[in-house]
């Protein structure tokens, strides 16, 4: 568990981050998100103390940051930046096993971790393991920017804009492969983007900062239904609201017994692509079936278009 | 074998050979004699001479890089960041500054021989190690620099670890550019009775012999290029092999 409390950063005359207090639950991704200049990456600095606070607390687990070193806090918590940060000069194996040999772990511990990150990020470990980054591509180094962030097995992940370089469709399974990641090690991910679309995928709940300060933080559905200030909605985009309330829910949630014509979807598919699908073939219901393929129903129009009124 | 490869080859061991037995090269330098000149200096061995000049070059350029190097590191942490600013208007101002006139100044402190000339050598060659640390430590891609602090690196690790290894080929390239411009100027050391090549070309210079000049400079000269070229290869090497530049298949 991470706990902020009250915490401030002054360049100078400038307040970049103005007593901002919030808690993030183990397991949790909390997103946090906002316009350049909103100081969301100074915040997230400040929790491996890159930064150093003026003022107030981050406690990780009950313990104060500032008990320990900047560098053993840090070796204790993963970080991935935008654009990796891999060492040129390291080959992928040595590059993932970074912190792993910084905290002294034995060599055939380090090179049996290795090899199950790769293995986990779908880059075979004997064509992988031994390559220059350089030699990669911008996906392939972006994963291997995470798993060495990974290395050391944190219970904390911190990420700043970690999909940013990344192209859309690369981004969009990078997401995924971070969810199911998240969900196998049940690491507490606080990670920064400037991407609504983003934070509410990925977020469990969201953080909204604008000039410095938390303007509200709250599970996705209510930051869509309930937004706290203007700008919070601006960032939202109101004509945008319905669909990214339909995003949030999966097709399961809404399957019914009986049949339907056409393509089938899938179950863990999100409201949202079932209902562009129904638009798209300009179908009543559409076919559900399981991760498997089996049929388990069928999902109406009408109950996801319901979906995404305004909740009460 | 590529082509470029022979010819460096080739002299190379053209070099090596006239230093060994500069006397069975005699009849190419015979056309520049007048008045049955010898066409070979011979009163001191070239192998000597040549040892001792890239000797003198190697002292000193040990001992420029050792102190550049270590300025530059020391400018570039946070408690000397104060002095970078500073460091590098000293750095700009000296490399105006001729390795004539250093000799003809340290002469009077330390008298004739080859400690004036290893100081004129280490003072000119300082500057352009020391300008090419700074580049190379200050230039690293900052995704990496931030990278080694957020995993957890101390000073120390990060200085070793990935600074200096990233900047490696810019701190060589330095080195490359003071070493040849060091072998060039040495010869002037001969002046100021250092033991170096530049003994050869006074001796011609002093009797009027153009075939003296002509081995004495070409010989310098050879080595400048073959010790460039070398250096320069050592660069990419590196360059490659820190991944900072796109292995060409």
């Amino acid at each position: 568990m991470i706990e902020i409390e009250a915490l401030t950063k002054d360049y100078l005359e400038l307040t970049v981050v103005d007593r901002v207090s919030l808690t993030v639950a183990d397991g949790e991704i909390a997103v946090i998100v906002g316009t350049s200049g909103s100081g969301k990456t100074t915040l997230l600095r400040m929790i491996n103390r890159l930064i150093e606070p003026t003022s107030g607390t981050v406690k990780i687990d009950g313990q104060d940051t500032r008990a320990v070193p900047a560098f053993e806090l840090r070796r204790r918590i993963g970080y991935a930046i935008q654009g990796h940060g891999l060492f040129p000069h390291r080959t992928v194996g040595q590059n993932i096993a970074t912190v792993p040999t910084l905290l002294g772990w034995d060599k055939a511990k380090i090179a049996a971790r290795v090899d199950e990150l790769l293995e986990l990020f779908q880059l075979p470990a004997a064509e992988f393991r031994d390559r220059m980054p350089s030699e990669l591509s911008g996906g392939q180094q972006q994963r291997v920017g995470v798993a060495r962030a990974l290395a050391a097995e944190p219970k904390l992940l911190l990420m700043d804009e970690p999909f940013g370089a990344l192209d859309p469709i690369i981004r969009a399974k990078a997401q995924s492969d971070l969810l199911a990641i998240q969900k196998r090690f049940g690491t507490t991910i606080v990670l920064v983007t400037h991407d609504m679309e983003e934070a509410i995928h990925l977020g469990t709940r969201i953080a909204v900062m604008d000039k410095g300060k938390l303007l509200q933080y709250a599970p996705p559905d209510e930051i869509i239904a309930r937004p706290a200030t203007p700008f919070v909605a601006e960032l939202i985009g109101t004509g945008e609201r319905p669909f990214r309330l339909l995003s949030l829910g999966k097709v399961r949630d809404l399957v019914e017994p009986g049949p339907a014509q056409g393509e089938p979807i899938s179950a863990d598919a999100s409201l949202r692509d079932a209902y562009a699908e129904c638009l798209w073939t300009g179908r009543e219901m559409l076919p559900v079936v399981d991760a498997d393929g089996t049929s388990i129903g069928r999902i109406r129009r009408d109950d996801i278009a319901h979906r995404a009124e305004r909740p009460q | 074998m590529k082509p470029g490869l022979i010819i460096r080859l080739v002299v190379l061991a053209l070099l090596v050979a006239f230093i060994i037995t500069p006397t069975s090269f005699a009849w190419v330098f015979q056309p520049l004699t007048r008045n049955s000149q010898p066409a070979i200096y011979t009163q001191n061995s070239l192998l000597n001479l040549t040892v001792s000049h890239l000797s003198i070059v190697a002292i000193a350029t040990i001992a420029s890089t050792l102190l550049a190097v270590g300025l530059a590191i020391l400018v570039t942490r946070p408690f000397g960041a104060e002095f970078l600013p500073l460091s590098r208007s000293l750095a700009n101002i000296g490399q105006t500054f001729p390795p004539v006139a250093v000799l003809a100044l340290a002469v009077p402190v330390l008298g004739f021989g080859t400690a004036p000339t290893l100081v004129a050598l280490f003072l000119y060659g300082l500057l352009p190690i020391f300008e090419n640390a700074l580049t190379g430590l200050t230039t690293l891609p900052p995704a990496v620099t931030e990278a080694a602090r957020g995993v957890g690196m101390t000073d120390r690790q990060r200085l070793l670890g990935v600074e200096l290894p990233l900047a490696t080929p810019v701190i060589l390239a330095g080195i490359r550019l003071s070493v040849v411009i060091s072998v060039a100027t040495a010869t002037i050391g001969s002046t100021v009775a250092a033991s170096t090549l530049g003994e050869v070309i006074i001796a011609g210079l002093l009797s009027n012999n153009i075939a003296f000049i002509a081995q004495g400079g070409l010989v310098v000269g050879v080595m400048a290029v073959l010790i460039y070229d070398a250096l320069s290869a050592l660069e990419r090497t590196l360059m490659q092999r820190t991944g900072q530049r796109r292995l060409r298949s």
